[in-house]
Order: C-alpha cells, then sequence, then structure tokens
C-alpha cells in the first residue's frame, strides 16, 4: 500500500490509502468474537450485523484494502454508527474503535466531495459557521428566542434546510431547556476565587453550545467548583472542542480548534482542565490522537490531554459539597457514553447523587446504554434516534424517578425529547448533574439571584 | 454464482425487503464468524418463522442453492461460513419467545435467543440452565444447540445436548417436523433431538428448541493449586476425581498462559509455577464445605506448591477472573489466535500436556495451553499472525500434529468447538472409513441435494492436511 502524499496528510487524494494508513493495523485486531455485539445501541436497534461494531470494523477494513468501495459500500453503516464506543469498553482484546471510527469519516468526506448527504447543509451550517464562532453562537442564544416567537419553520425554510430535517429540528426545539439571561454567563478572562480554602486551581472550559444556550449550567458548575475549593479560570480564546468535526470526518477543522484550546488553556497555569459535558472532555481527553505520529506537537497535545478531568470527577474528589438542603426527589442517572467509554467515569456522578438523595437514587435498567443523541446523529437521523431513545424511556419510567440526571448537554437534551415523547413532561424533568447538586447546595434564592 | 435474477425474485417472494439484503455491505457483514477465512454469500435473510424457512429450503432445492443457518457467529470452527456461497439465514432475530415454564422445569425457545438470557431468566424463576460457552452473552441458543457447546461446567453438568429434550426444526427439503417433546423421559422412535444437536447445521435448522432446566446449586466454593511440575497438575485432577468429588469445574493453565495473564494484568497467579488449577465445587452447603477442603487435600499430596481455597465471594471473583483473562492476555501477543479443543481421556491429560510442549518446541510456535482439564478438553492456543505465511504454514502442520496427538491418546478431534471446516480432513482418522460413510449415508439421505450449509463436517476429496492461508 502506498503510504499517502506528505502534502495531503488528511487523505484527500487517496482515501482508501490514508484509511489503510489510519486504521488498518487497528482494524486487524479485531478476532471477530462478537462480544461487542450485545452493548451495540444500533446492532439492538436495527438487527443486522452491518449496523454492529463487529460488522463494521470488518467493513473499514475490506475498504482500506480497497476490496470495496469507501463511498458506495462502507460510508452509509459508519454514518448510522452513534460513535458511543460502548464496543471499546466490552473488547477483550482492545480495538481501538474510536481512531477507525474517525478515520473512516475522514475517508467518507474525503472520497464524496461535492456530494453533500442527507443533513449536509445542515452539518455544514453548524459545524463550519457556528460552534467554531463563539460570537456567533452567543448570537444564537437569542436566535433561539426568535426561531420560537417566529416558528422553527421558517428559519429552516431560510437557511436552506432539507424539508426532511423539520420534524426532529422542530422536535428539539420544542424541548430546548430555557436559557438564562445573556447578563448572567461567566466571561472569558475571570478568575473566581475558592470559598475557604484553595484547594486548587482549575481552568474552566465554557464549550461552545453550553455556552449559547446552557451557560447557566456553566454557571453553576463553577459555583461548585469554587464551593469544593477551586480557584476557577475562564480562559480567553476558547472554543469548540472539535469533537463533532472529529466525529463527521472533518479532521481539518478539528485540528485547528484544538490548537485554539491548547493556547488557550495552557497559559493559564492551572492544575487541572474541568470539562462538564462529557462528549467535549472525551474529545480533549483524547487531543493526542489528532497530532498522532507528529514528533513535535504530539506530546505537548498529550500533556494537555492528560490535564483534562470531568467535574463530577473533581467534585467527587475535593467533597463532600456542602449541603444545605435534602433533595426530595426520586432521582436517577443516564451515563454519558463519552463520558463513561472514553473517560472511564462512571462511579463519581452517582457517588454524588447517592450523597444528595440517598436511597432514593434509582439505578436506571441500562443507564449505561446509549440514548443516540450521539451529538447531531438524532438530528441527522430521527427516526433511527428514537427507536434507541423510546424503550429506554420506558426504562426510565420503571425506575420510578422524577429527576433524570445527565453530564452531557447532548444526552440532556434527548432526555428532554424523550420525556416529552413518553408524555412523562408534567412528572418527569432532565436536569445536567450541576443543576441537582447546586439546588442542594444554596436554596433557590441564590440560583436566581 | 448460483443465485440468478430469478432466484433473488423468489427470495423476494418471502422475505420482506428489510429481511432480505443484495447488498455487498450486509454480505460481506456475513462472510465471517470468529474463526478463519471469508466466504462472500449471494444474500442474507433474516427469517422470523418456520414457514418461512420452509419456503426458502422448498426453494433452494429447486434452484440448488447453498444455505447457511447463523446465529451470532461466534463460531470458532467455522459453523456458519458460506463457503460455497448461496443464502445466509441470520437467525439472530428470530427470537419471540423465551418462557420458563416453573412447574416442569424447562424452558421453551426460540432459536435467536442469546443464551445468557436463558441463564438469567432461569434463575430468576430458581433454575439453573448449565452450559456455560464463554461467548454465553454473546452466542444464540440455535448456534450452541447445532455445535452442541460446552463450556467449564462440562465436566459435572454435561454440554447443550444433555438439555435439549424437544425441538421444532425444519428439514433440508423444506418439512417442518417436531423431536423429542416436553418430558424428560422419551423413548419413541429415533433420538432426531440428540441427532440434531451438533449436527452443525448441516441436518436440520432448528427454529424451536425445549431445554431442560434444574434446581440451582445452593451453594459452591473455589480454590487455587499451584504446581511445580506439569505432571503433578495431573494427578491432582485424576486423584481428585477418583475420591468420588465431581466438581463443577476444574480448569487449568500452563505456564505461558500464566504469564501471559500476569504480564497483561497482575493476578497474583505465581509466575514460576508450571501450571496452576482453578478448582469449583458446587451442591449442599455442608458437602460443598467438606468437598473443597479435601480437594485442596489432594492437590497438596499430589505435589501442589499452594492450594487455597477463596474465602469469600471476592477470594472467588479474583480467582475467576484470572481465568477469563486468558483470552485477552493471549490475543494481545499477536492478530491471529488459533484456538482448538482436542480432548483426551482425562488419564491421558499430563501425556496430552507433554505432546503439546514438544510440539511448541518443534516448531518454534508461541502456544499456550489452558481449558477444562476435567473432562480432559484442552484449549492449546496458537498466537500468530495470519499475514506472516511461513509462520503460519508451520501453524498448520503444528495443528495437525496436536489432531494427531489427541487420536492416539484415544481422544477426539473436537470437544466443544464443532469440526466445521478446519479440522474436516482429520474425520476419517478418527471415525475410521466405515464410520464416516455411515454418517455421510445420514447427509445424503435427509439433504439429498447438499444445498443445508455444504462444505462443513465432511472433507472435500482429496483434502487431507488443514489449510489456514489462501
Amino acid at each position: 500500500m502506498k503510504a499517502p502524499a506528505p502534502d495531503d496528510p488528511t487523505g484527500f487524494t487517496n482515501p482508501a490509502a490514508a484509511l489503510f494508513r489510519d486504521a488498518h493495523e487497528g482494524a486487524n485486531r479485531c478476532i471477530q468474537c462478537g462480544y461487542c455485539l450485545p452493548v451495540c445501541p444500533t446492532y439492538g436497534s436495527m438487527g443486522r450485523e452491518t449496523q454492529s461494531p463487529r460488522g463494521r470494523i470488518n467493513l473499514v477494513k475490506a475498504a482500506a484494502e480497497k476490496r470495496i468501495d469507501i463511498a458506495g459500500d462502507m460510508a452509509r453503516p459508519l454514518d448510522l454508527c452513534l460513535g458511543c464506543r460502548a464496543c471499546e469498553t466490552a473488547c477483550p482484546v482492545g480495538v481501538p474503535y474510536g481512531e477507525i471510527f474517525e478515520a473512516a469519516r475522514n475517508a467518507t468526506a474525503a472520497a464524496t466531495p461535492g456530494t453533500p448527504g442527507p443533513g449536509h447543509r445542515l452539518e455544514t451550517l453548524l459545524l463550519r459557521h457556528l460552534f467554531p464562532h463563539p460570537a456567533r453562537l452567543r448570537a444564537t442564544g437569542n436566535l433561539v428566542w426568535l426561531a420560537q416567537v417566529l416558528g422553527l419553520r421558517r428559519l429552516a425554510f431560510r437557511t436552506g434546510l432539507p424539508e426532511k430535517l423539520f420534524p426532529a429540528l422542530a422536535a428539539l426545539g420544542k424541548v430546548a431547556p430555557e436559557t438564562d439571561s445573556p447578563r448572567r454567563r461567566p466571561t472569558p478572562g475571570s478568575v473566581f476565587p475558592a470559598r475557604g480554602k484553595r484547594r486548587a486551581r482549575v481552568a474552566f472550559f465554557q464549550g461552545c453550545v453550553m455556552d449559547a444556550l446552557m451557560h447557566r449550567i456553566n454557571r453553576l458548575s463553577i459555583e461548585l467548583l469554587r464551593e469544593a475549593g477551586c480557584e476557577v479560570v475562564i480562559p480567553v480564546g476558547q472554543t469548540c472542542c472539535g469533537a463533532l468535526h472529529s466525529h463527521r470526518g472533518m479532521r481539518a477543522e478539528a485540528i485547528a480548534l484544538a490548537r485554539r484550546n491548547m493556547a488557550a488553556f495552557e497559559t493559564t497555569g492551572a492544575d487541572v482542565f474541568v470539562s462538564n459535558a462529557g462528549g467535549c472532555g472525551a474529545r480533549l481527553h483524547e487531543t493526542d490522537h489528532l497530532f498522532a505520529g507528529d514528533p513535535d506537537r504530539e506530546p505537548r497535545a498529550r500533556r494537555f490531554a492528560r490535564k483534562w478531568r470531568d467535574l463530577s470527577s473533581v467534585l467527587d474528589e475535593l467533597g463532600p459539597l456542602p449541603l444545605r438542603r435534602e433533595c426530595t426527589e426520586t432521582v436517577t442517572y443516564q451515563d454519558s457514553c463519552h463520558l463513561r467509554h472514553v473517560q472511564n467515569v462512571s462511579d463519581p456522578p452517582r457517588r454524588l447523587l447517592r450523597a444528595v438523595a440517598g436511597d432514593r437514587y434509582r439505578e436506571m435498567r441500562g443507564a449505561a446504554d446509549c440514548c443516540a443523541s450521539g451529538g447531531i446523529y438524532n438530528l441527522l437521523h430521527f427516526d433511527e434516534s428514537m427507536k434507541i431513545l423510546d424503550p429506554k424511556m420506558h426504562a426510565a419510567r420503571d425506575s420510578g424517578a422524577t429527576v433524570i440526571v445527565t453530564t452531557n448537554p447532548g444526552c440532556h437534551l434527548q432526555m428532554r425529547l424523550g420525556i416529552d415523547r413518553a408524555g412523562l413532561g408534567d412528572r418527569v424533568r432532565a436536569v445536567h448533574l450541576a443543576e441537582i447538586l447546586a439546588e442542594c447546595v444554596w436554596d433557590n434564592d441564590h440560583l436566581r439571584g | 454464482m448460483t443465485l440468478t435474477a430469478e432466484g433473488r425474485e423468489k427470495l423476494a417472494a418471502i422475505f420482506p425487503p428489510e429481511r432480505l439484503f443484495f447488498d455487498l455491505a450486509d454480505r460481506l457483514s456475513c462472510s465471517y464468524d470468529a474463526s478463519f477465512g471469508d466466504y462472500l454469500p449471494e444474500a442474507v435473510a433474516q427469517p422470523q418463522s418456520a414457514e418461512e424457512i420452509s419456503r426458502t429450503l422448498f426453494l433452494a432445492n429447486e434452484i440448488r442453492l447453498p444455505v447457511c443457518p447463523r446465529g451470532a457467529a461466534t463460531s470458532l470452527s467455522g459453523g456458519p461460513l458460506p463457503v460455497k456461497g448461496g443464502l445466509v439465514l441470520d437467525l439472530s432475530q428470530m427470537r419471540s419467545r423465551l418462557e420458563i415454564d416453573r412447574e416442569n422445569m424447562l424452558a421453551i425457545v426460540s432459536p435467536g435467543v442469546i443464551t445468557a438470557d436463558i441463564q438469567r431468566e432461569a434463575a430468576a424463576a430458581g433454575l439453573f440452565y448449565p452450559p456455560d460457552p464463554s461467548s454465553a452473552h454473546v452466542s444464540t441458543i440455535g448456534g450452541n444447540l447445532l455445535e452442541n457447546s460446552g463450556g467449564p461446567r462440562g465436566l459435572k453438568y454435561g454440554t447443550t445436548k444433555e438439555y435439549v429434550i424437544g425441538m421444532e426444526a425444519v428439514a433440508p427439503t423444506g418439512e417442518i417436523f417436531r423431536t423429542g417433546g416436553r418430558t424428560v423421559k422419551n423413548v419413541t422412535g429415533y433420538d432426531l433431538t440428540r441427532l440434531l444437536a451438533g449436527s452443525e447445521g448441516t441436518l436440520a435448522v432448528v427454529t424451536e428448541a425445549t431445554l431442560r432446566l434444574i434446581p440451582q446449586p445452593a451453594a459452591r466454593r473455589t480454590l487455587l493449586a499451584s504446581f511445580d511440575r506439569l505432571h503433578d497438575s495431573g494427578r491432582a485432577i485424576t486423584g481428585i476425581l477418583g475420591a468420588g468429588i465431581l466438581p463443577a469445574a476444574m480448569e487449568l493453565m500452563d505456564n505461558a498462559c500464566i504469564r501471559a495473564v500476569e504480564a497483561y494484568e497482575a493476578c497474583g497467579l505465581p509466575a514460576e509455577a508450571a501450571a496452576v488449577v482453578i478448582i469449583e465445587v458446587d451442591g449442599h452447603p455442608r458437602a460443598v464445605e467438606d468437598e473443597i477442603h479435601r480437594c485442596a487435600e489432594l492437590c497438596r499430596e499430589a505435589g501442589a506448591g499452594m492450594a487455597r481455597v477463596a474465602a469469600d465471594d471476592n477470594e472467588r471473583d479474583a480467582i475467576w477472573r484470572a481465568r477469563k483473562m486468558i483470552s485477552p492476555a493471549i490475543t494481545r501477543m499477536g492478530p491471529t489466535k488459533i484456538s482448538e479443543d482436542a480432548t483426551v481421556p482425562r488419564s491421558r491429560i499430563p501425556e496430552m500436556m507433554e505432546r503439546l510442549v514438544a510440539i511448541r518446541e518443534k516448531y518454534r510456535l508461541n502456544l499456550v495451553v489452558f481449558g477444562h482439564a476435567g473432562d480432559g478438553n484442552l484449549h492449546p492456543n496458537i498466537i500468530t499472525d495470519k499475514r506472516n505465511g511461513e509462520e503460519m504454514r508451520r501453524a498448520e502442520d503444528a495443528v495437525g500434529e496436536i489432531f494427531q496427538a489427541a487420536l492416539e491418546l484415544g481422544g477426539t478431534l473436537s470437544g466443544e468447538h464443532g469440526i466445521g471446516l478446519m479440522k474436516a480432513p482429520y474425520m476419517e482418522k478418527e471415525l475410521g472409513t466405515a464410520g464416516l460413510a455411515m454418517m455421510r449415508k445420514i447427509k445424503d439421505a435427509w439433504d439429498p441435494h447438499n444445498i443445508l450449509n455444504p462444505g462443513k463436517i465432511f472433507p472435500e476429496p482429496g483434502q487431507t492436511r488443514i489449510r489456514l492461508t489462501g
């Protein structure tokens, strides 16, 4: 197999060669034991080997060996993968599915220039023109309100989005949480002192969607960190983590975003970097993968990557938090896949919830199974996503919980959508972990004030 | 190409488009299992009823289309591989029925039901389904039945065939028929249930099975013993069985295996030991208590340097964790794992272990041995890289010699994985010309056009040695 030209790192001129370089060794480690099948959400919902990790790994291998066509045969099954990476946790031999998946997405993008698939325009709008631009994204906070006033359909029409995305956008638009006043958004460059004795200096990642639409959760996360003894810095110049870009085959964009974030965080002198979004944290945690094989940048990226921690593990480690109110609701937790399978964090959120809810914490059946939010998967593949979400809501109902706690904005929105679809809106609410912890640390007046 | 446009149309008259695939991606996804080789089928169908399978097989006889049943494709012997092309019948989605009949202590199951789900549902009713292949959380009961799967509990509880007492199946010529029934005793006519169990999908497609369940054992205790000499571990195993104790499991690991596990994840195994043995007994709490300490004594008498009984569930889990680490530990040593399951009478285990050491040295291969020593079912595993042609040819020769050794010691080619493709050339050596011919007569009578899972069990004319490389 010929190596790709040095000036072609993303493999646009020879996608199969780039795929071979980036994914073949990893795919070849698969022993086809099938241990990944029972944990794969799309194998469960679609019931086809083609839509299982073992099937997809084999397709990538075949495409890298030029036995099948990247665009014609491999692209669609890989496009239908949620990228939850539960298969990596189940794999007995450590097949690096995340790397294979991203390499396959890059190859698909390279093999299909100028032939936008379904949802391509939405993808371009969000990933190229919105998420990497904090100012535009912040303006979108107001635009969401505008959209609710004007009606999503007209907005969608004006932006040229394909008709088939309307139901997905409408459904998610309907359940979008109320945004806080823009005056209260944490400002980059701020330093928030620790309450009590300073135990650590942390740099806080605001995220793109979190910052624009859910910045109240960021504000509460910062307050909780201060309460746990952290001095919190909000680095200037930080941007979108690039996770969605990696998943959608936009490698060059993901690298550019990573470089901006590295520059922004490295100058803070913080002991650890904290994210409160499982998906973003996972991307940042694996920043070194983007620079694999680059002798200049990879060591620096690895140092950067190792500093990332999820909010829940920092609070769990530095806690206990000073609880001033009792949680009287029944609480359950929906894992964020990328928090669980990429960052290996599954106990800290549960311990924090047990601390506030005691035996009113209930483990939901299949809590570790993906909710099928999958970044923007629920927009691009709405029907497939709902086939996975709806059974999950039965499990949520059976748990008896009135609060479903999440640790990632995508899961958070998806849970709100699931609650709405299951007709549970009058009884059950979805919150971010920071919200329910904040409710038990402060009275409501503090949260509003 | 056996499937014409007309054949495709006829299949489309049986299956709706969402359960019938001609796409390259879908076909490629049914071209492999957990063994060797890729064989591209011409179509894949996902039946939901015996009637659909019956119509498919009638059609297959008419147009001479090879049909290969497939469960979760965890086979280590090539059971579901469509070696002659044709149609893959993917039965993994035919799983609507999983009923526990507590009163009669039975389970009635569809073929696509996952084995571990049967174990779980049985346990919820206070009952026990013992067969436990290591892939039980993935594999389908249909695949287990047709391959007659075993596992560590085979020593005391037997394999899948001991638990199936009735089936609904479709013959290669399309007829739907029932075997056995819902009673434990049943001597009405030929025992077709037993004939189909382990038939590797060459005689029928199972569409429903009635399984016998037994009461859950009330207690279990586990010990770990280490030996400086391989021979002593064999003596300990025969000593315990000779003393009238029938453990639920007796698992053995050789030194190469111990070192692989410890290098992968420290499990507290003695790295210098020639072998370790895990023994578990189950049953009435007082009997179990007595037996496990007696087992430890017998191990020490046979020369064990250490024989430690787990004090609680945590210690028990730690011992079994070491056993479960074997597979990931050894596959980290190379991308290709040739997993054999030649089985010998248990009194010959020490000799078999010695033969395996000699084979490892002769062919300079990374060969590790573990297995269910109590029933003589060893798993010699060769770790290699299928891209290394020269080493693969040495591996082929070594595998042939392993088969030869097992047969010379009065054993068999396969204890639980099945014959499939790789072992087919050795069938005549084990069964003799007449023995193999009797089997072939059954196949010919049931499947005159050889359309159901062709290319399995029986060697191709002139095929005398295994081939792992293309």
